[in-house]
């Protein structure tokens, strides 16, 4: 049976892992590559990196990063932030990650998604969706928003979503942006409602403040993944500790290692 | 030498780095003498199957390939290098493959979400060297949306459940191709790798 994902967030600036409150007030987190080996060590089956910052430097620093990490880590690395082009992507893959996500350049430029995987395969392309809830009921439910949240576009987020991977996106990655940071758990109703719409694996991400709010996710929220940050950067909860959690409460998650 | 085999496919990278923690030394080439000379073949596989076989194809290496096969020479090919093993495959379209291993691969049963991404287990059906150490059941990681369905199900070594029992580990003589990707899989699919290239080297490391 196939497992849930437990997939640690890694979210970089300037070479050091940080981690914020809806995407601002960023606090110091760790060294990246340190942490990647904690986490694999511990279980984690996969790990996001972020390059939050989003800069031509930082993204030089990303791929030294990468390049690092995946010669001591062998699990799955995606690896995103600022990525506009298929030169950035080919660039992160070589590197050693494994998958791509794209955020904001893919709602500026859709053909990004359709030309990454015709060129790398949909597996390699994650397409990262930051999600906010609408507070006019005219509106859609949720919105897109780009710029690592700060810029809402008026996109229903489902309508997006379909968009993604009818032009190739072999997973999403659906942060709401409401929720994120705050750690009192995800939205749940935005995961469901896109995992239900959707063939492709969803990665919930977003406000997980304990090990309920994990569980909630997958099963209320029926996501295929759970992405957290800050429960385990500040080690709140060990990798260990939520798959054993998971497991008693009958989710299948990968305990051996 | 261990050969890597380049044909433009991505994740190279993961698997010499992979090869290399093992502490041997990855050989990444595009060069059909260097496969007649590896020691130990691997062949990596992203994307789509019938790409693959078209770059395997113009590089010259096909051939090559079907040939090492026929002598029974080390290769180990992983997801799309273990696909283009079979005859035909159904993705876009239809593509002639390797014909190493009769059989078709075929599209994931709808119902479940596709691609299978994700940590699932492993049925061993054989004992084998390549298991060695390995826990029957364990989890390996998986990134794919059609699966191979060889006619002799004696060559499969191995099989995963995703809407179907699907073959997920051929071993025929000292060829072995899994399904996923030994290189992402931690600990037990660097175990495969290190029971393969011992096996194939005839000495530990």
């Amino acid at each position: 049976m196939l497992t849930k994902r437990i997939i640690p967030c890694l979210d970089v600036t300037q070479g050091r892992v940080v981690k914020g409150t809806s995407f601002a007030e960023l606090r110091d987190a760790g060294d990246p590559a340190e942490l990647a080996a904690f986490y694999y060590a511990e279980g984690a089956d996969e790990l996001v990196f972020l390059d939050i910052g989003a800069t031509p430097e930082g993204r030089n620093t990303t791929v030294d990063i990468v390049e690092r990490v995946s010669r001591q880590v062998f699990i799955p690395l995606a690896v995103g932030g600022g990525l506009r082009s298929i030169d950035d992507m080919r660039r992160m893959l070589e590197a050693g990650a494994d998958k791509v996500t794209v955020n904001t350049a893919a709602v500026l430029t859709p053909e990004l998604i359709k030309e990454g995987a015709h060129k790398f395969g949909s597996q390699c392309i994650v397409v990262a969706i930051d999600a906010r809830r609408s507070g006019n009921s005219s509106e859609a439910k949720w919105q897109v928003c780009t710029h690592g949240g700060r810029r809402p576009t008026g996109i229903d987020v489902l309508s997006w979503a379909r968009r993604a991977v009818d032009l190739g996106a072999g997973e999403l990655l659906l942060t709401s942006w409401d929720a994120d940071g705050h750690r009192a758990g995800y939205d749940l109703e935005l995961t469901r409602a896109i995992s239900e719409a959707l063939v492709v694996p969803v990665i919930a991400s977003g406000g997980a403040g304990n090990l309920e709010h994990l569980y909630q996710a997958l099963v209320i929220g029926k996501a295929d993944a759970v992405l957290a940050a800050s429960i385990f950067h500040y080690r709140t909860y060990s990798i260990r500790q939520a798959k054993a959690y998971l497991a008693e409460r009958g989710i299948p998650v990968r305990t051996e290692q | 030498m261990i050969a890597v085999v380049d044909y433009g496919a991505g994740n190279l990278g993961s698997v010499a780095n992979a090869v290399a923690k093992l502490g041997y030394e990855p050989n990444v080439t595009n060069r059909p003498d260097d496969l007649l000379n590896a020691a130990a073949i691997i062949l990596p596989g992203v994307g789509a199957a019938g790409h693959a076989m078209d770059s395997l194809e113009r590089l010259g290496m096909a051939d090559v390939i079907r040939r090492l096969i026929h002598e029974k020479r080390p290769l180990f090919a992983v997801c799309v290098g273990l696909q283009i093993l079979l005859s035909s495959t159904e993705e876009g379209g239809w593509h002639r493959c390797l014909d190493a291993i009769p059989g078709t691969v075929r599209r994931l049963p709808q119902g479940l979400k596709i691609p299978h991404v994700g940590w699932n287990q492993v049925r061993q059906r054989v004992r084998h060297p390549v298991f060695e150490g390995v826990p029957d059941q364990a989890n390996f990681y998986f990134v794919h949306s059609y699966y191979a369905d060889p006619d002799d199900t004696l060559a499969v070594a191995g099989t995963t459940d995703y809407g179907l029992s699907m073959c997920s580990v051929i071993i025929r003589d000292n060829l072995v191709a899994t399904q996923f990707h030994p290189e992402k899989s931690g600990n037990w699919g660097l175990r495969m790798y290190h029971n393969f290239l011992k096996m194939s080297l005839g000495g530990g490391n």
